[in-house]
């Protein structure tokens, strides 16, 4: 393991809670819906976060809970159970029910494990619930997706069938992409969690081999162990880099050999080199300093200085599970500085202090920075773009070249903002 | 239990940051989980606040529960006054923290600050954003103007007489993320600077705790948004005799009014009375041959309270409109809505369901929706142009150029973003003349590229859950060849109504006959 530098740190946070989750999980399986168990503040906080998505009629809601349900005068199961019928009547199509815990239905310990079980009951053959929390005393941001996959386990069945899974959300075009890859290497048995259709989940055993695509599920990884499910310990298909460690420990798993690997990839690796390279060009020396939010810092972090050149000030993370990131890990420079936590105050004085060229930050931040003259990426682009891969590495070099281009082209100072 | 897919409002304690955030020197300190921080972005990226909005999460976990969650709060008061210095803090919690029962407020107020606090206590479980928004006013109004109550005489609105100077007014209640505030507020400056009247202070927006503890030395107060500023207003009457405006500067009508309310009530003379009318293109562009177009249009008119209850007298007296259907989300507004709503012959649809609106909209068959950006997509849906009238907040409704909904160039602002999702009189004209010749495809739109005009959607359009639509009704071959001829903004019109023709007739096959025979029996 190469020399980290590992710190915590813990205060007032500027981060999403696990609802924000909702926003792509329900756009990767269309069949199901996302029931918030919450108040108003939950409710404003998702469509706030999923902005202009909300067209039409969205395959995610909110039961507010009101004061006669905090009060006792009203039964909150009875309540809930009404709300889903309505629901129900309202969208027969859906075939899986998320009930998903929230801060206040947490406080005031609302069983939603039982609520699931007996609707379970009632709407059998017809809508499958299941439920998790993605609250904000326990959850950040993309372990809202840890919690929804490990909820779904349970109702996987047993196969020992020989498999590759490719366990996080992917972008529909990204999946394809690396099946196709997959079966250029001669593993034909490939198979996605979550699937693109809630009710086709995929079935697991001791023969699944499964392979990460994202860093945040260590919830997950321990109830698919659970299932005698093998992890293939890798780094995360994000750069050239890390895609190709990923790609050959999925090869070493099916005992392909690493020549056959290099074959089939090279080709996509001297392409994606080259249209790295212009990226590269700006990033190269360009000073880094990535703020907690979506537990892809590591991995970003890995990739641009790896292959970009960057130099990393500092690398945030919501939350570290070191076993996880291992590969990852071992791939960053000396002395690179991990913080865990946040103390958002602090944090900002140190970013101010190391006068960076660019901070990946939330977007409650990137504004009030950019008018301090210092350039930003928002975190939550990463969890919307396809990024994963070799073909998309100069893409997601692009999602970090862009704002110091325009600010290039801008040559913006400090500005007076209103 | 509420089922909620989307909502107008935002909880109440986003009402407390519009209000902490649009002024200075102050400080909010919010007991509140991580996640609540989303609302930061409302004003960042919304609002293009180029400042973070002056808040502290105390950012409690499931961990701290167990333990004390009070010495958090404290914690967290004391590193945000010392590194903030505010001139005031505000202390409350959002909806998580209410069930844990801390009373930050309580423990603020016990550690010996200098510094006024208030304590916020808005109920998370029954309240929404606005009255969140209008309570904080109230209270921080009340708390930094307490100790002068005894002292004070009342306020008399004739007070700049005797003082030898131009009178002074307050206008209060604009705020962040409030629709157009921050150009209404330059718009209502000017208009009172016209007439010879100071502003004193302008509150929230801009102001800071010296600016609130100055507000008495203003003869009367402007209530320029009810839903933010009205009970501090009457705070303010009810213990300093401060009188406050009841009319909303918007539309020439209401514009003339309210320069009219504020003269009386300062009993200043009304100089340029004639000259006013003519402030505003509105008047005349509605007159010209060219609006002839507009006279009669169906307007669906939703928003909240000031800008529902603006639009529909906007829309009727001023542009010759018919109001087909009106509402709010406003609840504490529902009253004030309903009574113009009565005036128009319409009822008052009270909600805050926006699929609710969607169907009343879809029901009254509108030529233009005025809404917010919710009603801008059902509009689009529906294919009917729509113009955003009312929070909640858009990037879009924050424009770089100056556009205030207020006064005499608000009345400009309104004219043109209302009528240029129309078509224009001339385009609709030749549009109609030439609608047979066979350049012109079924379903012809406007250069807003309106959707579902076209005759098959229509008529296969009917809502998919009704899966006996119209009571088993068949549309002939004539008689849909007929409809595809109307033009295609009353074309749903004339399906509905041929379609309850048919059905009070017992019809059960809608031929070309049946079409003219409907006209006929509606017209």
């Amino acid at each position: 393991m190469s020399k980290v530098e590992f710190n915590k740190e813990a205060g007032p946070r500027e981060v999403f809670c696990g609802l924000t989750s909702i926003v792509w999980l329900h756009r990767r399986m269309p069949d199901a819906f996302f029931l918030v168990v919450g108040s108003r503040t939950c409710a404003h906080l998702i469509q706030s976060a999923a902005g202009v998505m909300i067209f039409a009629e969205p395959r995610f809601g909110t039961a507010i809970l009101e004061e006669k349900d905090l009060a006792g005068l009203a039964d909150a199961h009875e309540e809930l159970d009404r709300v889903v019928n309505d629901l129900i009547a309202r969208r027969p199509e859906i075939k899986t029910l998320f009930l998903v815990g929230s801060c206040p239905s947490e406080v005031i310990k609302l069983d939603l494990a039982t609520v699931a079980e007996k609707l379970n009951n009632r709407f059998l053959g017809q809508v499958r619930f299941v439920n998790y929390s993605g609250s904000g005393i326990e959850t950040t941001f993309t372990q809202g997706e840890d919690g929804a996959l490990k909820a779904l386990i349970p109702l996987m069945e047993s196969s020992n069938e020989e498999k590759l899974l490719l366990v996080g959300t992917l972008a529909n075009n990204v999946e394809d992409r690396f099946k196709k890859i997959f079966g250029n290497l001669g593993i034909s048995n490939v198979e996605s969690f979550p699937p693109r259709q809630s009710t086709e989940l995929p079935k697991i055993g001791k023969n699944t081999k499964v392979l990460l695509t994202q860093p945040y599920l260590s919830e997950t990884v321990r109830d698919l162990k659970h299932r005698g499910c093998e992890i293939i310990s890798a780094p995360f298909p994000l750069g050239i880099e890390g895609s190709t460690e990923w790609f050959l420990a999925a090869a070493k798993a099916f005992k392909i050999s690493e020549l056959k690997v290099h074959e089939i990839i090279s080709p996509l690796i001297n392409r994606a080199k080259l249209a790295l390279e212009s990226h590269k060009e700006i990033l190269k020396g360009k000073r880094l300093f990535l703020l907690p939010e979506s537990q892809l810092e590591i991995s970003l972090a890995r990739f641009l200085h790896n292959e970009c050149e960057m130099d990393l000030i500092e690398v945030g993370t919501p939350y570290l599970n070191k076993e996880l990131m291992k590969e990852e890990i071992n791939l960053l420079p000396d002395n690179t500085k991990i913080v865990e936590g946040q103390h958002v105050e602090k944090q900002l004085d140190r970013v101010r202090e190391s006068n960076p060229d660019l901070v990946v930050c939330g977007m409650g931040l990137a504004n009030p920075l950019e008018a301090e003259g210092i350039s930003t990426k928002w975190s939550i682009e990463m969890v919307f773009s396809p990024i994963h891969g070799i073909d998309q590495a100069a893409d997601l070099a692009g999602l970090f070249s862009k704002p110091l281009k325009r600010n290039q082209i801008l040559t913006s100072k400090t500005l007076v903002t209103h | 239990m509420e089922l909620t897919l989307w909502t107008y409002e935002g909880p109440p304690h986003v009402g407390a940051m519009r209000i902490a955030s649009s002024m200075k020197d102050i400080h909010y300190v919010l007991h509140a989980p991580q996640g609540d921080t989303y609302a930061d972005l409302l004003f960042t990226m919304i609002e293009r606040r180029g400042q973070r909005p002056p808040v502290t999460y105390t950012t409690f976990q499931a961990r701290d529960l167990g333990g004390d969650t009070a010495e958090l709060v404290k914690k967290n008061i004391k590193e945000a006054v010392e590194r903030f210095k505010p001139k005031t803090l505000l202390v409350g919690e959002s909806c998580t923290a209410e069930l844990i029962q801390d009373q930050p407020g309580a423990l603020a107020k016990g550690m010996g600050f200098d510094m006024p606090i208030v304590n916020l206590e808005l109920p998370a479980y029954s309240k929404k954003e606005n009255w969140g928004a209008s309570e904080t006013f109230y209270q921080l109004t009340r708390t930094l103007l307490k100790e002068k109550v005894s002292s004070s005489e009342k306020i008399s609105p004739l007070r700049w007489k005797e003082l030898g100077r131009r009178p002074k007014v307050n206008i209060l209640g604009p705020s962040l993320l409030g629709f157009r505030c921050r150009d209404d507020v330059i718009e209502i400056q000017r208009i009172l600077s016209e007439q010879g009247i100071d502003t004193n202070v302008v509150a929230p927006l801009g102001a800071s705790p010296d600016d609130i503890e100055r507000l008495i030395d203003a003869e009367i107060n402007i209530c320029l948004y009810q839903e933010i500023a009205e009970a501090s207003c009457e705070w303010l009457k009810r213990n300093f005799g401060m009188e406050y405006t009841n009319t909303i500067p918007i539309g020439i009508k209401n514009t003339i009014e309210f320069i009219n309310e504020v003269h009386n009530k300062l009993d200043l003379p009304l100089t340029n009375k004639e000259e006013l009318e003519h402030k505003s293109k509105l008047p005349w562009y509605s007159k010209s041959v060219d609006s002839n177009y507009l006279t009669g249009k169906r307007v669906f008119i939703f928003g909240d309270g000031t800008h529902a209850i603006a639009a529909a007298k906007i829309a009727k007296d001023e542009l010759g409109f018919e109001v087909v259907g009106l509402g709010t989300y406003s609840r504490e507004m529902a009253r004030q809505v309903r009574v113009t709503a009565k005036e128009l012959d319409v009822e008052a649809l009270i909600t805050n369901n926006y699929l609710e609106v969607e169907d009343a909209m879809k029901k009254a068959a509108p030529e233009l929706v005025l809404g917010t950006q919710m009603e801008r997509h059902s509009a689009k849906r529906l294919g009917i142009p729509c113009s955003v009238i009312s929070t909640p907040m858009h990037v879009q409704d924050v424009p770089a150029r100056y556009s205030p909904q207020m006064g005499w160039e608000g009345a400009n602002v309104i004219f043109d973003d209302w009528v240029h999702p129309l078509m224009m009189g001339l385009e609709e004209h030749l549009i109609d003349m030439f609608k047979h010749d066979f350049e012109f495809v079924d379903g012809h739109q406007s250069h807003l590229g309106h959707t579902a005009t076209n005759t098959k959607d229509l008529i296969n359009s009917d809502d998919k859950k009704d899966n006996n639509p119209k009571e088993g009704i068949i549309w002939t071959e004539s008689g849909r060849a007929e409809l595809t001829k109307v033009p295609f903004f009353v074309r749903g019109k004339v399906k509905t109504n041929t379609e309850k023709y048919a059905i009070l007739r017992g019809i059960p096959e809608i031929s070309e006959e049946t079409l003219y025979d409907a006209k006929a029996y509606f017209s």
